[in-house]
């Protein structure tokens, strides 16, 4: 560091008094949940920086994190509770008091729940209290709950549980300090902002090759070493060739699929009957294997190595069976898959895909890492060292939101399988709780009974056609369909398809809409324009089709301005949380953790937090687990609740400093302590994993010991990965005629084609209804560093690096179509026509136009000035893309989501694009103002002058 | 005019990674609000919820697509913020003094209290690295946080500027530069870091870093070999036969 300086003319301050006080909570600028330092001075916000201790971010803190301030004393903030006045849409509202607003509330709900709890449609967006919200909604007795994973990274996460016991981000992280090859699918910026930055910058520092497969170069793309410009929806086309190219040299590590995968055990070789292509399983129902040595059937559990992974063998029970490695060979060693057969389709040259594959070999196999511990397998087998595969992976929202998406993020995890590098040293790592096999999760729930709670939670994992929420005649329970044959494995529900279905009464109609946090009626539905006029929509009777809607969100944004009662939430500087881990947990490879936020600032106007109201609510309701034998509330508020909430006995939403002495952690009685301890450790509370039991831990009878002592399971619960995914094959065998539940008929051959227990690659559905000749182009998003969706726009600073965004057309496409730089276009698709600026871009795949997300605003929201860049010149591309794929003629119309969890296919969208004559005033389409019942913004921002030396 | 010192004892400067700096406009905002309340408070946004906002920041991300003939185009992003010249334009240009080079360090500064709003120095910067205060009517610039990294109200280990503490990808580094055993001019030997347009005569203390080469073809393994030149399936699950016995 510098030396002291001689005195100075210019009677310099090098001294300055910095802060009063440092409070150490959790970022919410997105949902990277880092730990931050909020240094407050004179009672303000000083500055804020990242926490050096904190697991997530180390230290380090990204542009939305430093911008918090501007969100704190955002002019966009709601200042009290709000009766709609004017239309819907209006944003013509009466202030009303709290009271008031909560007594209004409890007499639209109150009588739904005595009568049709399934009426009230409760969904919260970016939500980070899932174990709250959703227990409260199980309390309350609807089915209809979910938060927004549905339209965001479902696949990611679902095929992650379903194969491997966890995914990425929340649920693991490449080992970045042993891995030495890295490639990372469809990313730009991340929910794992932060981490992922940190990570990159580590490789970089060890000199390990980043391969970066996107369609667009920027971001982390832009320094991967390697850039793959995929054509978007191929993604899982070009791993499968990967897996090709391994499988026809033998570059798999065979004892890892023996020990920690399903690869040699017995598949039923039935064809016919009801058994075919499940596995075989002995009297007990255990799965059994080939024993090559005794030559015999034994049990998955008793035979490891010895194990045959090919072969045709005779059961004891009469049938015959072969395992699932040979059917694994058999279909990604067929040509289909050869890098020559992908190239086209994927926008990848053949010799590319070889020499990826040859330095995914090469890494894991030449350059194997080893650990020295003593560990101790599930099958009782002693071991001396960890293996490690120094490959690794990460992926999230390019891969997956395409309706091919869950079979590509399951065949990102068959590679990583195969070369075995899931939880070996410098591999994919999972951060605890997880692994967790997909069977001890909950199976969804939509039992209702009037005047009750829900018959158990409401999302988890099915694993067959027999645990689908459908009633006798095979409708859906819930309003957005999710867990029926549209999408049997929706684990997050289906958000954007709520308000649609409740407009057109099926598969019934509701009363009230309440909404936490998602912003509906702008960015976070397909087909923005058409939802904004479902909520407008009308009975004959002059009653809206969906008569109540209840909005909590701390912001003036669009789907406000459609509420017919405003829940003015606190800023996250203002209000208790928690990152639980009962739901979506912060940690690391090698320590479990949670955090918290909590008030480090008082509001400054009548709102309150979410959290809170909603137990408030719960009591007002009466609601079983939020009010005593008396009726009187359990629960003051949400801290309370945190503190003193037990989901099973000894465990609660926060782990850290339980039991009457602080000293207990996982399981341990409520400590009324326990919220100080965390703010005293900075906001956040961790332990580490016990030495030998870092890796294998879907194996490791140390991890999983540890696991149960901490709260984490129940018991032992060793993950066998599936690289053949039995439940999938359940649906199939359903759809070719098998079992008492059966899909409806124009479902049956989508499922039979796409519900393979082994992945397969099928075309993006939208490329497969449309004239592709006539919609040439892909079109998708990415989420901008410095801007978390809709959020960021009313921020003085974000908004100045995101105004407006612009659509950017490959070199090839503009000289086609006579574009150039500056231009503006219309962007065409099956669906609509929007009017956007254009620039020129090389750095792309040759067919994907591309903008930036959630940029566009409606005039009017987030109390931006109506002529805003973000309302004139920015724009939604949502405005193409139909919840609903286009009509085919057999009367059905096909959701535009993956046809196994739901989730919607933004990027599966194909366009045209042509030059408009003359530049139009605004982007098209452009909406009427909407009001704000709030303070005009101050014309200019002098933050932080009352301290200018 | 305004003197600059003959030299300085320390040059204090940045070393910026362009092969490791993903645009992400970090250290453009922890620049703002550091220093919005600080040695050059405020950094005023004028129309900050209008139509065309404008502030003053004195630290700035721009991207540039990068084609070349026989290669993919490429994106580098370019943080840029004063680079506290030796021979600094914007100093000697000052008709009040209120530009100054400090001799302890090589700090380039503005005392707003002598500063009249004249211009003349972003006029003479060739790097564009001048903030007019939109509001205020004077000029801004990088402090290179000269309020932190002497400030011992905070700990040892944060005085150094905001933009470096914040860095997401570590692509952001801090240190005297006119010490040659100092791990920032360690790290300008080793990677060839470079002065920016040293044509100008300028002499820059911060260098930047060149991003390494890309999608350099690795020959070392172009391709793997089918196994034992028959790569059907039958053939593959033949070698699992003999693979397995090896496992034992």
């Amino acid at each position: 560091m510098p030396h002291a300086v001689k005195s100075d003319p210019h009677r310099l301050d090098l001294k300055p008094h910095v802060s009063d006080e440092i409070r150490k909570t959790t970022c919410y600028m997105c949902a990277c949940r880092c730990g931050i330092d909020v240094h407050i001075r004179d009672g303000r916000i000083r500055y804020i920086e990242g926490n050096r201790d904190h697991p997530i971010n180390k230290g380090a803190l990204c542009a939305k994190g430093s911008a918090g301030i501007m969100q704190h004393y955002s002019p966009a903030r709601l200042q009290k509770p709000l009766r709609r006045t004017g239309p819907r849409g209006s944003g013509e509202f009466e202030e009303i008091e709290w009271d008031e607003a909560l007594e209004t509330a409890v007499s639209w709900l109150e009588p739904l729940r005595d009568n049709a709890p399934e009426k009230l449609a409760f969904f919260t967006g970016r939500d980070q209290s899932q174990s709250l919200t959703g227990w409260w909604a199980q309390q309350f007795g609807t089915p209809n709950y979910a938060a927004h994973g549905g339209f965001c990274s479902v696949n990611m996460a679902t095929a992650g549980i379903y194969t491997i016991g966890g995914s990425f981000w929340e649920f693991g992280e490449p080992d970045w300090e042993r891995t030495c090859y890295f490639m990372i699918f469809g990313v730009a910026e991340d929910h794992d902002s932060n981490p992922i930055k940190l990570g990159l910058s580590r490789l970089k520092e060890r000199g390990v090759k980043i391969v970066g497969v996107n369609p667009v170069r920027t971001g982390y793309n832009a320094i991967a070493d390697e850039w793959i410009g995929i054509t978007p929806g191929t993604d899982g086309l070009f791993i499968l060739a990967l897996v090709h190219e391994l499988i026809r040299a033998g570059k798999v590590d065979l004892d890892y699929l023996l020990r920690y995968t399903n690869a040699a055990q017995l598949v039923v070789d039935a064809p016919g009957t009801d058994g075919h292509g499940l596995l075989a399983r002995n009297d007990d129902g255990e799965v059994l294997v080939w024993d090559r040595r005794a030559n015999e059937e034994r049990g998955y559990r008793d035979v490891s190595t010895g194990a045959a992974l090919k072969g045709r063998y005779r059961l004891r029970d009469g049938r015959t069976a072969v395992p699932v490695f040979e059917h694994l060979v058999r279909q990604y060693a067929d040509t289909r898959y050869s890098p020559d057969a992908v190239a086209a389709e994927t926008g990848v040259d053949a010799a590319t895909i070889r020499r990826i594959a040859a330095e995914l070999a090469h890494t894991a196999f030449e350059e194997r890492i080893e650990v020295a511990a003593e560990w101790t397998d599930w099958r009782g087998e002693k071991h001396d060292r960890f293996v490690g595969r120094p490959v690794s992976f990460h992926a999230m929202r390019g891969i997956s939101a395409h309706s091919n998406g869950f079979q590509t993020c399951r065949a990102l995890h068959v590679l990583q399988i195969l070369l075995g590098a899931i939880d070996c040293p410098g591999g994919f790592r999972f951060k605890p709780p997880y692994p967790k096999p997909s069977t001890i999760h909950p199976q969804p729930h939509g039992g209702v009974t009037p005047g009750q709670a829900l018959d158990g939670p409401h999302l988890g994992f099915l694993h067959g056609p027999e645990d689908l929420l459908v009633d006798d005649d095979g409708r859906a329970l819930r309003i957005d369909k999710a867990f029926t044959w549209d999408a049997p494995m929706s684990a997050h529900g289906m958000l954007h398809m709520v308000i649609a279905n409740a407009v057109a009464g099926d598969p019934y109609e509701i009363d009230t809409l309440f909404l936490f946090m998602a912003n509906m009626a702008w960015n976070s539905s397909m087909n923005t324009r058409d939802v904004m006029r479902m909520l407008e929509a009308k009975r004959d009777d002059g009653e809206y089709r969906i008569p109540h809607i209840i909005c909590s969100d701390a912001f003036s944004s669009e789907m406000v301005a459609y509420a017919d009662l405003v829940l003015p939430d606190t800023i996250y500087l203002e209000r208790y949380d928690a990152m639980s881990l009962l739901d979506r947990p912060i940690g690391e490879a090698d320590a479990v953790a949670d955090s918290i936020r909590w008030p480090v600032l008082e509001p400054d106007r009548d709102v309150r937090p979410f959290q809170s109201v909603l137990l408030d609510l719960g009591a007002r309701l009466g609601l079983p687990g939020m009010v005593d034998a008396s009726g009187a509330p359990t629960y003051k508020d949400y801290a309370d609740y945190l503190v003193h909430h037990e989901r099973k006995p000894g465990i609660g939403p926060l782990a850290g400093f339980r039991g009457r002495d602080g000293e207990a952690s996982g399981r341990g009685e409520p400590n009324p302590d326990q919220l100080r301890r965390d703010i005293e450790n900075g906001g956040y509370w961790l332990e580490h994993v016990p030495e030998g039991a870092a890796f294998y831990r879907m194996a490791n009878v140390a991890y999983q010991d540890w696991a149960v002592a901490k709260g984490l399971v129940d018991k032992p619960s060793p993950v066998v990965f599936n690289l053949y995914l039995e439940p999938l094959r359940r649906f199939q065998l359903a759809a070719e005629g098998h079992g008492p539940a059966q899909p409806p008929e124009h479902l049956r051959e989508r499922v039979r084609r796409c519900f393979t227990p082994l992945p397969e690659w099928y075309a993006p559905f939208e490329g497969g209804e449309i004239d592709v000749e006539e919609y040439p182009y892909h079109a998708i998003t990415q989420r901008p560093a410095a801007m978390y969706h809709s959020w960021g726009s009313q921020n003085a600073w974000l908004r100045q690096i995101h105004g407006e965004n612009a659509m950017y057309v490959p070199g090839p496409i503009c000289d086609a179509v006579g574009l150039e730089d500056g231009d503006w276009a219309w962007i065409t698709s099956w669906h609509g026509r929007i009017c956007v600026p254009v620039r020129r871009m090389q750095a792309v795949n040759e067919k994907t136009l591309w903008t930036w997300n959630a940029i566009g605003k409606r005039k009017g929201a987030w109390n931006l000035s109506p002529d805003a860049p973000e309302a004139t010149r920015g724009f939604l591309l949502n405005h193409l893309i139909n919840e609903l794929l286009p009509p085919k003629g057999d009367g059905h119309r096909y959701a535009n989501s993956d046809p196994i969890t739901g989730q919607a296919a933004w990027y599966d969208l194909r366009v045209d694009s042509e030059k408009a004559d003359g530049p139009p005033a605004e982007a098209e389409p452009a909406f009427g103002a909407q009001k704000n019942a709030l303070p005009r913004a101050p014309k200019d921002v002098r933050y932080g002058s009352e301290w200018d030396q | 005019m305004t003197a600059l010192p003959k030299k300085t004892a320390q040059k204090l400067g940045l070393v910026i990674d362009l092969d490791t700096c993903v645009g992400c406009h970090a250290c453009v905002v922890s620049c703002k609000e550091w220093n919005t309340g600080g040695y050059p408070a405020p950094l005023s946004d004028e129309d900050a919820y209008g139509a065309e906002p404008v502030g003053a920041w004195l630290n700035r991300v721009h991207s540039f697509e990068v084609t070349a003939p026989d290669a993919a185009a490429r994106i580098v992003h370019f943080p840029k913020s004063c680079l506290h010249c030796d021979n600094a334009p914007c100093v000697t240009v000052c008709p009040t003094g209120s530009s100054y080079k400090r001799e302890e360090d090589g700090i380039v500064l503005v005392d707003e209290d002598l500063c009249i709003g004249c211009g003349l120095c972003a006029w003479a910067c060739p790097y564009g690295a001048r903030e007019m205060d939109p509001v205020d009517g004077v000029m801004k610039k990088c402090t290179l946080c000269v309020d932190r990294i002497y400030n011992d109200n905070l700990a040892e280990e944060d005085r150094e500027p905001a933009c470096v503490r914040a860095c997401p990808t570590r692509a952001r580094h801090f240190g005297d530069l006119n010490d040659p055993d100092s791990a920032v001019s360690k790290l300008v030997a080793d990677r060839g870091g470079y002065d920016l347009m040293p044509e100008q005569g300028t002499k820059p203390v911060n260098q930047y870093l060149p991003p390494r080469p890309r999608d350099a073809d690795s020959t070392r393994t172009p391709r793997l070999d089918p196994i034992d030149g028959d790569a059907t399936p039958d053939g593959i699950l033949g070698w699992l036969d003999r693979a397995l016995e090896r496992l034992g």
